[in-house]
């Protein structure tokens, strides 16, 4: 295989590497003439979708399939809102680029605009990024006077205006129908689908939302070609009906406890342990990985027995993990308490359930409360099986819910309870030594605690 | 502070509606007015929650409504003059973030989620900040400290307390 070339963070860390003159100088908005001047809106959504480029936000949706699906010949308008929303723990990629490369983000975004008839991008940033979404804003005042957007974008006659739009600190703005809620001006609670966004989306007309890493995907398909793209990652298994492979460059994340945390541009499909390995310089103080979340907190972790699985759409489910996700790992060594992670992942989800699913606000809510209550030392090895209960009844798999975040509360509970139930047992066993093996009822909380106030 | 005097002032109010041809509905720059107005008053007091409304075309309670989901936007008092989200997700934790949290809850002798009496720094955990690189990491208003310390949080508090600007 050829030497990987990063294209993605290719600009990371140039001096003022943000501003349109460098990205210029570096081939910026080269793809946006050619196809502007040689392409149609149709060419380009043909080249992205043979591209075989999935979604990069966590699902892998198969990103020209999703374009495709808008109304064809819709008078308009049609929205486009680029999910800037990066808020899955672990995650932190999407933060980089729109730091260091935010006119490649918004190149991306005009290519996608142009492919799909979007009039108008709304580019919502999580409240919590306040360089990325200055830097985003002044992306978007330059390309303005350089006639990148606005009307008749280049002389070509195709219009766009974009505005960045600032999330307030929610978790479930990352979904997209959450997303498209929140632009709306209401709380964020997902829709029920159908209707998806490409049929009744923004304002109820046509909407796309694609992810910050995806956009920037389409600047380089553009540019570069549709073999070029899918001369790197894993090929489609043409043993599996519609299988469209994990094609193209990928960044990723690494934290935790590695030498080099930081981001990584790499094919798709590298195995895990050669990412932590070569590119993370391995587990620090020497010590081994116990555990490894393998893309954002949602998709659950593989233990140290799997690391050798391939970080494509499809390896980390092969270990019983809900995909690739964002495939920012999270590295944590030998010595570290699987209860802590359990504990850290079911606080942050019953924090962030926007509350509409009785399923999650409740299951989340409980998972919380018992963890609370083994943590105090009353803890019973029954409540294994009752927090798996939960996991296995919320979210879209068992159907219990409208979107899938309740799904990725229930992966880091069944993942490390399934995984390690033995070093939570004992967790269990020592600090109950009394009580651990009671199956009774536990009496309700008498002393107030953060879940029961929460 | 009499609730009937006017909240918002002229300027604010201009920036607003400067944001109006932006979105096809009204609805849409509830977030926006809400995060200008937090921005220019440190909170949200109820006052200016009905006088948003009244700009906007919409029922106080249909601003109130998406205000209280996002518990991002204080109501009762503004918040402290540093605002300092401390991570104490995954990432973050795992490289003690959160003994880093307590720690500076103590050195403020609040708890985390409380503004100091003196009104200069309000404390809150946060859930993820996107930082997990530079873990253990923390925002202050709008700048990033990355790779926390016990010697650099004390650094941070000698700096707010003798009233040093705070980098941006």
């Amino acid at each position: 295989m050829a030497a990987f070339e990063p294209v993605l963070s290719a600009n990371f860390g140039k001096p003022e590497s943000h501003t349109l003159a460098v990205y210029q100088a570096a081939g910026g908005y080269r793809a946006l003439g050619k196809a502007l001047r040689q392409l149609s809106p149709a060419d380009v959504q043909g080249m992205v979708r043979t591209s075989g480029l999935r979604g990069r936000g966590g699902a892998g949706f198969p990103t020209g399939v999703k374009w495709s699906f808008l109304p064809k010949d819709h008078p308009g308008p049609i929205y486009f809102c680029l999910n800037g929303d990066e808020s899955e723990p672990g995650t932190f990629v999407n933060r980089l680029q729109m730091e260091n490369d935010p006119h490649q983000v918004l190149e991306g975004t005009i290519l996608s605009c142009y492919a799909t008839r979007a009039s108008t991008a709304y580019l919502y940033v999580r409240y919590e990024y306040p360089l990325a979404r200055r830097r985003m804003q002044a992306a978007v005042d330059e390309a303005y006077a350089a006639g990148y957007l606005g009307k008749n974008i280049l002389g070509s006659g195709f219009a766009l205006d974009a505005y960045v739009h600032c999330g307030a600190g929610a978790y479930v703005c990352g979904e997209e129908t959450g997303l498209l809620e929140s632009l709306e001006g209401r709380r964020a609670w997902p829709r029920i689908k159908p209707p998806f966004p490409a049929v009744q989306g923004l304002f109820r007309k046509p909407t796309v939302v694609n992810n910050v890493e995806t956009a920037a995907c389409v600047v380089h398909i553009v540019d570069r070609g549709v073999e070029w793209f899918r001369s790197m990652g894993v090929p489609p298994d043409p043993k599996v009906l519609g299988d469209v492979g994990s094609l193209g460059p990928k960044l990723y994340g690494l934290s935790g406890h590695v030498n080099r945390p930081g981001c990584y541009e790499g094919p798709l499909g590298l195995p895990c342990r050669q990412v932590i390995e070569e590119m993370g310089g391995g587990v620090w103080k020497d010590r081994r990985a116990k555990a490894v979340v393998p893309g954002g907190l949602s998709t659950g972790v593989l233990s140290a027995a799997e690391l050798d699985l391939p970080l494509d759409f499809v390896g980390p489910t092969r270990a019983g993990c809900l995909g690739l996700g964002t495939a920012c790992l999270v590295v944590l060594d030998e010595t570290y308490p699987m209860f802590d992670f359990l504990y850290n992942s079911c606080r942050f989800f019953a924090e962030e359930s926007c509350g509409q699913c009785t399923p999650c606000r409740e299951g989340t809510h409980w998972s919380m409360m018992i963890l609370e209550r083994i943590k105090a030392g009353r803890g019973r090895l029954v409540d294994l099986d009752l927090l798996l209960e939960i996991g296995d009844q919320i979210g879209i798999t068992p159907g219990t819910t409208i979107c899938g975040l309740a799904d990725g509360a229930a992966w880091p509970i069944k993942t490390t309870i399934r995984k390690f139930r033995g070093e939570l047992e004992e967790y269990i066993r020592r600090t109950n030594p009394q009580g651990h093996l009671a199956t009774e009822p536990v009496p309700a909380c008498v002393e107030p605690c953060e879940a029961a106030s929460g | 502070m009499s609730t009937r005097e006017p909240v918002l002032s002229d300027e604010l109010r201009a920036a607003i509606t400067a944001l109006f041809p932006r979105y096809p509905t009204r609805q849409s720059v509830v977030l926006p007015a809400l995060h200008a107005v937090n921005e220019r008053l440190g909170y949200v007091p109820p006052q200016a929650v009905v006088e948003i409304a009244d700009l906007l075309g919409l029922a106080p309670a249909q601003v109130q409504d998406t205000l209280s989901f996002y518990e991002f936007f204080p109501q009762d008092r503004p918040a402290g003059r540093f605002r300092v989200w401390m991570c104490r997700s995954i990432s973050c934790s795992a490289r003690e973030g959160e003994s880093l949290l307590e720690y500076l809850a103590g050195r403020l002798g609040i708890r985390p989620g409380e503004t100091t009496p003196d009104g200069l720094v309000t404390l809150r955990p946060a859930e993820c900040l996107g930082a997990c690189e530079l873990a253990p990491a923390m925002l202050v208003n709008e700048t990033l400290y990355a790779d926390l310390t016990r010697e650099k949080i004390d650094e941070f508090l000698r700096k707010v307390q003798s009233g040093q600007k705070i980098a941006n």
